[in-house]
């Protein structure tokens, strides 16, 4: 190696040099799950940045339609907001009980957290009907278009965190709080408080400025 | 053959699918359904006759194995090619013919789908499977690592890669294909004026291949960071290792904008949005400026693994460790981010003005900056090395002179006022295919040379390897150069036929070009059949090329568990430090802990593309049944927990005994 070249000598370096079998092989890598759920969650917080963008910059695109003033019911709006926020507390009083020991808690916050989201659900797609009944549908014009799909894309990732939820519900009282339950609970929880923090940027950015 | 569309009729059963659409009024696709139809029998035959049936499923098609699913992705990678290729001859045979009154062979219908698919398929299902072919099988060797962090999910990748591609291939038979070009521009893509099924066939191949592009992109970030061997830091990691970090990561944050955005091109098809269209309210430059934010970050996607490559070969063949190892990686990491801020270059014509264009015009000839630092560290690697002329040397000689005079072309255009004067001519094309050639295609070539031994055990031959290369070389500068040339005098891109007859003799240069590059796709493919007949007179030792990272510390080809033991590193090029120690495996072998193969990826997969098929075609019921199918596999997927196994030590003894080559 040449001088200029060669690797920084560090004291540990200097102290066993080279390459050396590890005879006691004690250890399996650290789980890698949390860390590649958290770099899918940044990838998709990206497809919501790209939404984002879009209702920026054709949210103003009424094309002579209705404009949020008309179309959004404050109060509605804020329920809808008070249930995904409860759900995320109720996630966490599960993932609490999870780490007791505890399956029967478990599962009944984790019912309480579905329970919450349906509801959210249940209103969004309430909130939609209207809106499409009363001409105010995504092909109306381009605020609406983008209006739906970012609020859309929110309440599909939603609904497949419910399916998600309903199966380790079932999963977790088949098999209890094992290691690859427990990882699929943590995982889950980030997932739903991850949609909470996308919601908090729907309704500030979607709802609450518009209507200031 | 150049009529309009079959009429739009729709049936609850077949959607708007009816025997119209299939072209058998177009001779040049009976011709090449028949070649397709008859060498898949002769394939289905022969696997049939030798039993091969159920070994491809147990040990490849089933296999999490990540040696096994990079070796796949380069089998998909050159069938692709062929694909991607003959669409490049039918180009160029038209254009050197339809020159003033001529009209060529074929008319602007068929032209279109021509262009539109050489494009897509050489980007997605080309250059980016051969680099994550090579990712996937290089870097977990690299890092002392005995497979990538989610072996399951890199898996279900690869076969969402192969559902993508097929559907392309599919389009071919059943219907047509986008005439859009490879980016699929609004309004022109939007549902008024791309009817038919081709534009959807783009949406939902593009889209399905994505899926598998974006998780693969974070199983092999997730791999790097959480697999390495213990002691390996970030900076100890060979350089190819840290541009598959780098492109891995540009992957994830670039591909969810593509998803983002081809998505709300469907809902503009499908459901009548208004996000591109010209009324109420759309805006399509809103989707020129999302699909090139995907865009540019795209083409150093391709790239940068391939400097990786030439960074171990340079390194290798100089028998010195690669010059400036820290420069070469910041160089790396200033490429990453300056590639998100460049991405408006693609359409200064827009009319943002002039210091919009200014800025970005200025941020991407900064770009060229760090790889030129690249490029003199490659130089001075070779500098006072012992260089090896081998076939790997030769591409990568190739690639320094051809890449050189790529990038400067493209800091030309990066000169607005220039770029107004040369957007969309085949100026343009030109110096994209001077980068992605003399870049990517040669680095897959050299890649494919270098690590062919460890994956197989036995080397390409040289003869071959040689005579591919000088036919890549010399027909790459007959087909492009000429295109230079054109561009200067003004020609746009994309005709089929052209007014001014003294164009004609530099067309039918390229297409002589063209006519070399096949030469040398033949060659390889000669290549690869008097190789593997010689293969017993080319077997080589486990470290044939006497290389300097942990890859080739496994056996020829490398067992499934790559390592018999656990081992510590300290310091960079670990092999070549194993090499001057005189390092031994101590022989103490414990159970190693393994991934089990499983069918779900290819199934889920398969169920995908079922689902974008009748999506293309409307066919409703279809739709939400392969959909339906693909949740239930995925859910029963994770009822399954038995997923690993133990390859007992007297496995790992008796494998390890029987040495390299077995």
């Amino acid at each position: 190696m040449s001088p200029l070249d060669s690797p920084t000598m560090t004291p540990e370096t200097a102290m066993t040099p080279g390459v050396t079998v590890i005879t006691d092989d004690h250890g399996h890598h650290d789980s890698p799950t949390p860390i590649g759920f958290w770099i899918y969650l940044m990838s998709d917080c990206i497809i919501f940045g790209a939404l984002f963008a879009t209702y920026a910059v054709l949210g103003g695109g009424f094309a002579g339609g209705p404009g949020p003033k008309d179309l959004f019911e404050p109060g509605f709006v804020a329920i809808e907001t008070a249930l995904l926020l409860f759900s995320s507390i109720t996630f966490g009083l599960a993932m609490l009980q999870a780490d007791k020991g505890k399956l029967g808690g478990t599962t009944r916050w984790l019912i309480a957290t579905g329970l919450f989201g349906a509801g959210f659900i249940g209103m969004e797609l309430y909130e939609f009907r209207h809106l499409i009944h009363i001409g105010a549908g995504p092909d109306r014009s381009a605020f609406l278009s983008s209006f739906f799909a970012l609020v859309g894309t929110h309440g599909l990732h939603v609904t497949g965190g419910l399916i998600w939820l309903i199966t380790l519900v079932v999963q977790i009282n088949m098999h209890g709080l094992n290691g690859p339950n427990m990882r699929r609970l943590g995982t889950l929880s980030m997932f739903w408080h991850f949609l909470d923090l996308i919601w908090i940027g729907v309704f500030s950015f979607v709802y609450l400025v518009r209507l200031v | 053959m150049a009529n309009a569309q079959p009429a739009e009729t729709f049936s609850p059963i077949f959607g708007r699918l009816t025997l119209d659409w299939i072209p058998y009024h177009e001779p040049i696709l009976i011709a090449t359904f028949a070649g397709v139809a008859l060498g898949g029998l002769v394939v289905l035959a022969l696997m049939t006759y030798f039993k091969l049936w159920g070994p491809l499923w147990r040990d490849w098609v089933t296999s999490v194995d990540h040696k096994k699913i990079g070796i796949m992705y380069m089998v998909l990678g050159f069938i692709m090619l062929i694909r991607g290729f003959a669409d490049a001859l039918m180009m160029r045979a038209q254009q050197a013919m339809a020159a003033g009154e001529a009209a060529g062979y074929l008319p602007p219908h068929h032209f279109d789908q021509v262009f539109t698919a050489h494009g897509v398929i050489m980007i997605f299902f080309v250059a980016m499977v051969f680099v994550t072919g090579i990712m996937n099988y290089v870097m977990p060797m690299q890092i002392g690592a005995r497979d990538v962090a989610f072996p399951f999910l890199n898996n279900f990748s690869f076969w969402m890669t192969v559902a993508g591609a097929l559907l392309v291939n599919i389009s071919l038979f059943v219907g047509e294909f986008a005439r859009v070009g490879w980016l699929a521009f609004p309004p022109l893509s939007g549902a008024s004026y791309s009817t038919g099924p081709g534009m959807d066939y783009y949406l939902w191949a593009l889209q399905i291949a994505g899926v598998g592009t974006t998780l693969s992109g974070i199983n092999l970030i997730a791999t790097v960071l959480k697999m390495r061997a213990p002691g390996m830091k970030l900076m100890d990691m060979p350089i190819f290792a840290w541009t598959t970090l780098i492109t891995n990561v540009l992957i994830v944050v670039a591909f969810p904008v593509l998803t983002a955005t081809l998505a709300l091109l469907t809902l503009d098809r499908y459901f009548d949005f208004h996000f591109f269209t010209n009324d109420f309210g759309g805006n399509a430059m809103m989707y020129i400026n999302l699909i090139w934010i995907w865009g540019h970050p795209e083409v150093y996607i391709l790239i940068i693994p391939c400097f990786g490559v030439f960074s171990e070969i340079v390194s290798t063949f100089s028998g010195k460790p690669i010059f400036g190892y820290k420069t070469m990686v910041w160089a790396t990491a200033c490429i990453m981010v300056l590639s998100f801020v460049v991405w408006l270059h693609h359409f200064f014509t827009m009319g943002s003005g002039a210091s919009v264009n200014t800025f970005f015009g200025i941020t991407t000839m900064i770009i060229a900056v760090p790889t030129g630092v690249k490029i003199f560290n490659w130089l001075f690697t070779m500098y006072k090395g012992r260089v090896r002329l081998e076939v790997p040397m030769y591409w990568t000689i190739g690639f320094l002179v051809t890449f050189t005079i790529g990038g400067m072309t493209g800091v030309l255009l990066a000169v607005p006022p220039v770029d107004f004067q040369l957007h969309n001519t085949l100026f343009l094309i030109a110096h994209f295919h001077n980068v992605i050639i003399g870049g990517v295609v040669f680095a897959v070539y050299a890649a494919v040379s270098y690590w062919w031994p460890k994956a197989f055990g036995f080397q390409l031959s040289d003869k071959w390897g040689k005579r591919s290369f000088w036919l890549w070389f010399t027909g790459f500068y007959f087909a492009f150069m000429p295109l230079y040339a054109l561009g200067l005098m003004g020609v746009t891109r994309r005709m089929n036929s052209y007014p001014d007859p003294a164009w004609q003799p530099y067309f039918i240069v390229a297409a002589f070009g063209a006519v070399l590059i096949l030469g040398g796709i033949v060659s390889t493919f000669v290549n690869f059949y008097v190789s593997i007949r010689d293969r017993e007179q080319n077997r080589v030792g486990d470290d044939p090329w006497d290389a300097r990272t942990l890859e080739w510390a496994t056996q020829s080809p490398p067992a499934p568990y790559n390592f018999p033991e656990s081992f510590r590193v300290n310091g960079r090029e670990a092999f070549w430090q194993m090499k001057q120690q005189g390092f031994k495996w101590s022989g103490h072998y414990t159970p190693i802990h393994m991934p089990k193969s499983t069918a779900m990826g290819v199934l889920i997969a398969a169920a995908a593309l079922v689902f974008g098929f009748a999506m293309v075609w409307y066919i409703w019921w279809l739709a939400i049944l392969s959909f339906a199918g693909m949740l239930i596999l995925g859910i029963a997927h994770t009822f399954n927990y038995n997923r690993d196994y133990y390859i007992q030590t007297d496995v790992i003894a008796a494998t390890e005994k029987k040495g390299a080559t077995a």
